[in-house]
């Protein structure tokens, strides 16, 4: 009997099959045919990985020593599944709209697009993973040694090592084959989750056959199943509630988090609606998965000799009933498990170790894709299929190194703790706005530190790296810092007990630091996407348009997804905008599109660093929005300019058109003013010369009549002089050669004096006058201002129109100024006229014979030397001028003595 | 929930719909329920309580029945979704 042999023979075909299904699915993905390849089965199918070896043979060990409570292993991922409306749901549409490629590019995604959060999550995920790669590597290694162990024809030991190195080395080349023959990995692994797909079938067919085996044919039915059961040492129900609970929430933390689960769940997620089958079908396929494990446990641990592995009960089971074909059945089963979970997981760590460490770096390195001549598409390929090289080494080297054995078998849980750290970041990323970049990252590094001190470093046994006084003490002797009893909680498994401690302060310190801090403003974009994705799963980003030159977004999409998809894409974005050729306007729909399709090569950070470098700025997204913000306010500063540019000159305008009024009065006035002066100066002159001619012609004349022509004569020469002498007074005044004669006097006594000048004590002009405010002391020139008082008190006897004439003489002021106010009872200005009442030769109306015009003028003249001024007040009962003089400190002193 | 769902008389495949939905978020809270019941049988009298055999029958039929419950479910959201989304293009 050569099972050895046989097995190995198997195994390749088995492989070979494997290439074949995964090479015909990309195929006919690549041909656009094989729509079953996108069925919902396909993707709850490929689900399964998250039964690796360890669950496959490990479950049945892990029921042997612990009776039913290996079942929370799959009771978690059952909750998740059946509760997919509430996180899966949501994560499949972010994972879809995002364009997101791994959990750290989810997590770097959500907050900010944050580098450093994508590097710690990968780091976190590979220390996390590498152990569990090692697992698989051992599973595979220990169920070949046990068929080597009953192959009695075989005399040569099989070294673990050797075949350790093959597996992984094998399984090294199928994923480089199948996992990075495409680099954007929203293109989805067709083959490869076509091979796993299959894989899932082999391992569950292999322990239903085995169970199906061992309670019909071993244990002869299912009732004496049961009573093998009740009769064996795990009959009785006994496991500690924290336990169940905690490895529940454990693992279904662990679903949600495991890099490899999210790479099946989200990434290589089709279509949304698969959800739906998946739901209920993947609970089912872990309840068929579990059902029969009790019984195999239970079975293997009667009839097998004391002592053999229970963890290799599925195995040593059919190999000792002889039945070689079972076994080799479940070997394959094994396998599949094995091999399904190092494939996906290698896939998803070399996205994530390639996408945030490795082409951030080399992008920094080369300063940014426009100095490189090389193609970045072959170097992400190159990164990623050394990534997976150097993960399956580290897996191998860690089982090397770490002897395998019982610290390895312990690594499952272990490593779920590690991932479980991200359940905080994830959970608040979906649900809550308010969680920031510095939250996660300080909750991440609480946990990770807590993991590592009291689950990770203590899982190697004392004195390995952890000194034993450390374990035993406390860190620096504090008790309280035992790493398996932090704060003194004794009686807790290490895993539970850990689990708590780091993933419950992992959640305060996200928290707390997230209250506290501020995010930036692509945070909060962010946020708002993830969180309402329901509402708008719309493209994110935004990018400005019209900065970008198409041509260089093409060169650098060409090196990055290869020349033929980018120029697909181009041109297809050129037909949807109705233009021909390869280059589309680059608007910021377009943008979007392409930082996805980049997105799907070397992760949301890295394609917006590069579209970034492109429009000219790494956080193009916070600084367009500023710029934007900017832009905005400028426009509304400029417009506001404008408006008041234009207010200003409708202002100037209205004060041209006033002008130009006034102008035009002016010419009208000084026509008058030509006309109206040769008649005053004919009308006087014309009697004159009459009245002298008749005198001249020496008629006899009566003296009585010679005396009245003279007296005429007399008369209408001195209206002539006194025409003269104001005409040369409004000249001196306007030339400024006038000396004033300052003087001090009281105001009343200066009003008595206009109101004798003005001759106002024998006419019908009734004046009021208020003495008591009269009284105040004036320095200024007296017959100057007097000048002005005769001039409007014999204006208002001339032109008030009123009954009973009256004249009210009020003054007021203030401090500085001091009002004379003359307001008579009559109608008052016309409003045309009052515009020009103080020009020359102004008078208010043609028919009432006065003077020459030019009192006004005067009036107006002389208060602008005596620095005061005089105006008139309109709108009031009758005519009503304002004569305003400073007041001056001295003549104020003198007027309180 | 959203702000477009705000009013309150919606027709009735609009509201059986939302029921259904629901229903699948309290599908997790049912299911922890059902799975963490067995913890406080311990030390009970009931003759199948502790017995390992009996916790694991009723664990697989809680298990069926989650299973086929979301399934049900599942699949009535998806054609009310269909539903759903057809009046929106529509509109």
């Amino acid at each position: 009997m050569t099972a050895l042999n046989v097995l190995v023979l198997v195994s390749l075909l088995y492989v070979a099959i494997l290439f074949l299904v995964a090479f015909a699915a990309d195929r006919a993905a690549a041909r656009g045919r094989g729509t079953w390849l996108r069925s919902p089965i396909i993707y709850t199918l490929s689900l399964s990985i998250y039964c690796t070896a360890w669950t496959f043979y490990g479950a049945v060990g892990f029921a042997a020593r612990s009776g039913l409570e290996f079942l929370t292993i799959y009771l978690g991922p059952t909750l998740v599944m059946i509760g997919w409306w509430w996180t899966l749901r949501k994560l499949v549409r972010i994972g879809r709209s995002q364009r997101i490629t791994s959990i750290a590019d989810l997590i770097s995604s959500r907050f900010g697009k944050s580098n450093t959060l994508g590097i710690v999550v990968t780091l976190v995920a590979v220390i996390g993973t590498t152990p569990y790669i090692a697992l698989q590597l051992q599973s595979v290694t220990f169920s070949l040694a046990a068929f080597a162990e009953a192959d009695t024809t075989q005399t040569a030991q099989i070294s673990e090592g050797t075949t350790a190195f093959w597996v992984a080395a094998g399984l090294a080349i199928f994923t480089i084959l199948f996992g990075t023959r495409n680099l954007d990995a929203n293109e989805r692994h067709h083959g490869l989750v076509m091979a796993i797909a299959l894989e899932a079938v082999v391992k569950l067919f292999a322990l239903l056959a085995v169970g199906v085996f061992v309670v019909w044919g071993l244990s002869g039915g299912v009732v004496d199943t049961i009573a093998r059961i009740d009769a064996s040492e795990i009959a009785r129900w006994d496991v500690p509630g924290s336990r169940w609970v905690g490895l529940t929430l454990l693992s279904a933390a662990a679903f949600l988090c495991l890099p490899r689960m999210f790479q099946v769940m989200v990434v290589e997620n089709e279509d949304e609606s698969h959800l739906r089958m998946a739901s209920w079908a993947f609970p089912a396929y872990l309840m068929m998965m579990s059902l029969f494990v009790v019984p195999i446990a239970v079975v293997g641990l009667d009839l097998l000799p004391a002592g053999s592995n229970p963890d290799l009960f599925v195995l040593t089971l059919p190999l000792m009933a002889g039945q070689e074909e079972l076994a080799i059945l479940s070997f394959l089963g094994g396998f599949s498990s094995a091999t399904s979970m190092v494939i996906v997981a290698a896939i998803a760590l070399s996205t994530m170790v390639s996408n945030h460490i490795v082409m951030p770096v080399w992008l920094k390195a080369t300063g940014g894709f426009a100095m490189v001549s090389g193609d970045v598409r072959e170097v992400a390929i190159l990164t990623r299929r050394l990534s997976i090289a150097i993960i399956l080494f580290l897996g191998y080297l860690y089982f090397r190194l770490s002897g395998g054995g019982a610290a390895l078998a312990a690594i499952g849980l272990i490593s779920f703790v590690g991932v479980a750290q991200f359940l905080p970041a994830l959970f608040g990323g979906l649900f809550w706005r308010g969680a920031n970049r510095r939250g996660a990252l300080a909750g991440l590094g609480v946990g990770f530190v807590i993991w590592v001190y009291s689950l990770f470093l203590p899982s190697f046994g004392p004195s390995f790296i952890m000194p034993e006084s450390v374990l035993e003490q406390g860190l620096f002797g504090l008790h309280w810092l035992r790493p398996q009893s932090l704060f003194g909680t004794v009686g807790l498994n290490p895993v539970i007990h850990a689990f708590m401690w780091s993933v419950s302060l992992n959640f305060v310190a996200f928290i707390i630091v997230s209250l506290m801090s501020f995010p930036e403003p692509v945070e909060r974009l962010q946020a708002a996407q993830f969180v309402n994705v329901f509402e708008h799963s719309n493209p994110s980003g935004g990018w400005r348009p019209g900065l970008v030159q198409s041509e260089d977004l093409l060169i650098m999409s060409q090196r990055i997804m290869g020349a033929e998809e980018a120029q697909a894409i181009f041109s297809e974005a050129a037909r949807e905008q109705g233009i021909g050729g390869y280059l589309p306007e680059t608007t910021a729909d377009f943008l979007s599109k392409l930082e996805k399709a980049l997105a799907g090569s070397v992760g949301a950070a890295t394609a917006h660093a590069m579209i970034g470098q492109i429009t000219g700025g790494a956080t193009v997204s916070v600084q367009d929005l500023m710029a934007v913000a900017d832009e905005t306010a400028q426009i509304m500063e400029y417009s506001s300019q404008l408006e008041a540019k234009t207010e200003e000159q409708a202002r100037t305008a209205r004060q041209l058109q006033q002008v130009n009024e006034k102008l035009t009065q002016l010419s009208v006035q000084k026509d008058a003013f030509l006309s109206q002066i040769s008649h005053e100066l004919r009308t006087p002159m014309t009697s004159i010369r009459a009245f002298s001619e008749i005198l001249r012609d020496g008629r006899a004349l009566e003296p009585d009549e010679q005396n009245k022509f003279a007296s005429i004569i007399s008369d209408e020469a001195g209206r002539l002089t006194r025409l003269l002498d104001d005409l040369l007074d409004l000249s001196v005044l306007e030339n400024a050669q006038i000396v004033l004669n300052i003087e001090t006097g009281s105001l009343t006594d200066l009003l008595d004096r206009a109101e004798l000048g003005a001759g106002l004590a024998n006419s019908t002009l009734k004046l009021q006058r208020d003495r008591q405010a009269e009284d105040v002391m004036l320095h200024t020139d007296l017959d100057r201002l007097a000048q002005v008082f005769i001039n409007l008190m014999s204006n208002a006897k001339k032109y008030c129109d009123a009954d009973d004439p009256v004249l009210d003489i009020q003054v007021s002021g203030d401090d500085d100024v001091l009002h004379i106010d003359f307001c008579d009872n009559g109608t008052g200005i016309p409003f045309d006229k009052q515009g020009t009442i103080f020009e020359k030769f102004a008078r208010v109306s043609e028919t009432k014979a006065g003077g020459a015009g030019l009192g006004l003028a005067i009036c107006q003249e002389i208060m602008s030397r005596l620095s005061g001024a005089i105006e008139y007040l309109p709108g009031q009962s009758g005519t009503v001028f304002r004569v305003s003089l400073p007041i001056d400190t001295g003549a104020k002193v003198q007027a309180a003595q | 929930m959203r702000s477009e769902d705000k009013s309150v008389f919606v027709a009735k495949r609009t509201y059986q719909g939302r029921r259904l939905a629901d229903a699948a978020r309290l599908m997790p809270v049912l299911g922890i329920g059902l799975f963490s019941l067995p913890v406080m049988w311990k030390g009970a009298t009931l003759a199948d309580g502790s017995r390992t055999v009996g916790v694991m029958l009723y664990l697989f039929l809680a298990w069926v029945f989650l299973a086929g419950a979301t399934a049900v479910i599942s699949k009535r959201l998806k054609s009310q979704d269909d539903q759903a989304q057809d009046e929106r293009q529509e509109g």
